[in-house]
């Protein structure tokens, strides 16, 4: 057995040494007990690091961050160019799906709905460790947890008809309060979210309407009180079928 | 997927790292915010292909050292350095507000590459190009704070079993 360096030792607690040099190492650790102290030390810490920090990847995402890394956005903006903002997203829903479309400008929050979801899609969709913050295993206490956090009775529409499996959800933080987001996944790990806030802005009930928010597809509207939006990088056809399925069982 | 949406999935990662290095969360969001609108403005200058994070944690790292300095509170290359101080007051588990006091005492430069690779996962050679630094400073600089860290927080073992008698 050849030297272990010290450099080997550190490789060894990051998990980055080849298999046969591990074997080597963990075989020169029985015999150096002040090496193989160190390195217990180190592993902890490293254990230590993620159980203090960890927690920081589920934590409601401020949507302050999500707009400064937001295109269009990007500069200190005076109120005309919010408003030419909202002017543009709300044309968009116009243009979109046209169920119940309203003539009126529809108020702000409305307004940043679908892009508030689309994002909010962008940054949790591709998680493969932290996908959602409670699982599906617990829907009975997610669904009660996020109802209590809104303020709202919710539930999680079932889509197991079109393919999808609930896959759990979480908390995000949004401008006017706490927001509910599940999470669903198909057989071939495509993703769609569903994002739930309270829309208490005296808002009418509203049929679909659909926007594309940089590459996805979401449909929203508004039932008693809460804005929903359906967000998927998926057919818009399809994604137009799990929203009917949503908007349905919601409506019960 | 657009370019701004690759940044926003890199958020979550940032922030963690932030409230590592920070110690602070209102501190570490602003910190993380200033990246991403750097990022914003610098993004044409990002080569497709290359790896975004570490190109955003070198974009962090600028930016927190450049604060650092502009408090008057950097000290260059000297691993042993003063304390840093670091906020308290959260309600955390034992274990927990070790780890977050014992980061406090390690020099800056000692906890950056502490977290890059214990917290962050990023390779050595990935580490050293967040820091700027060649691979040989940065495993130094690893093995004298790992060792640093191992000392602060075996100190505060024996405090605490002190404390249970």
């Amino acid at each position: 057995m050849s030297e272990i360096r010290e450099d080997e030792l550190h490789a060894y607690v990051d998990g980055r040494l080849p298999d046969e040099r591990r074997v080597e190492v963990e075989a020169w650790l029985a015999v150096h007990p002040e090496d193989e102290a160190r390195v217990r030390a180190w592993q902890a810490q490293n254990r230590s690091l993620h159980e203090a920090f960890d927690a920081v990847l589920n934590e409601p995402l401020p949507l302050e961050l999500v707009r400064a890394a937001n295109p269009g956005r990007r500069h200190a903006r005076p109120a005309w160019r919010v408003a030419a903002t909202v002017a543009a997203l709300s044309f968009t829903g116009l243009i979109g799906y046209g169920i119940g479309v309203s003539t009126q400008p529809a108020n702000m929050q409305y307004a940043a709905l679908p892009r508030d979801a689309a994002l909010a899609h962008v940054v949790f969709s591709p998680e493969q460790r932290h996908p959602v913050e409670v699982e599906a295993r617990h829907a009975d206490h997610l669904v009660s947890w996020l109802s209590k956090r809104l303020g709202h009775e919710l539930h999680a529409p079932d889509f197991r008809a079109q393919g999808f499996e609930l896959l759990g959800g979480r908390l995000l933080a949004g401008q006017g309060g706490p927001v509910a987001q599940f999470m669903y996944q198909d057989p071939q790990a495509r993703r769609v979210t569903l994002y739930v806030r309270r829309d208490g802005a005296g808002q009418a009930e509203t049929g679909f309407r659909h926007a594309r928010e940089d590459g996805v597809e979401v449909f929203y509207w508004v039932d008693r009180d809460l804005g929903y939006a359906l967000s998927g990088v998926i057919d818009k056809a399809e994604m137009g079928r799990l929203a009917d399925a949503a908007y349905h069982q919601i409506g019960q | 997927m657009n370019r701004q949406n690759e940044l926003i999935q890199h958020i979550p990662r940032l922030r963690r790292y932030a409230r590592a290095l920070a110690g602070d969360a209102a501190r570490a969001d602003d910190l993380v915010q200033d990246t991403l609108e750097r990022a914003l403005v610098k993004l044409d200058l990002w080569r497709p292909g290359s790896d975004l994070r570490a190109w955003l944690f070198t974009l962090m790292h600028n930016l927190f050292i450049n604060q650092l300095r502009a408090n008057g509170q950097v000290h260059c290359e000297l691993d042993e350095a003063a304390d840093v101080p670091v906020s308290g007051g959260q309600v955390e588990a034992l274990a927990v507000r070790d780890i977050h006091a014992a980061l406090g005492r390690l020099s800056t430069e000692q906890r950056e590459v502490i977290l890059l690779v214990g917290l962050e996962q990023f390779s050595y050679a990935d580490a050293a190009r967040v820091l700027g630094l060649p691979l040989g400073t940065v495993m130094s600089r690893l093995s004298r704070a790992r060792e640093r860290l191992r000392e602060i927080m075996e100190g505060q073992t024996v405090v605490k079993l002190q404390v249970v008698k």
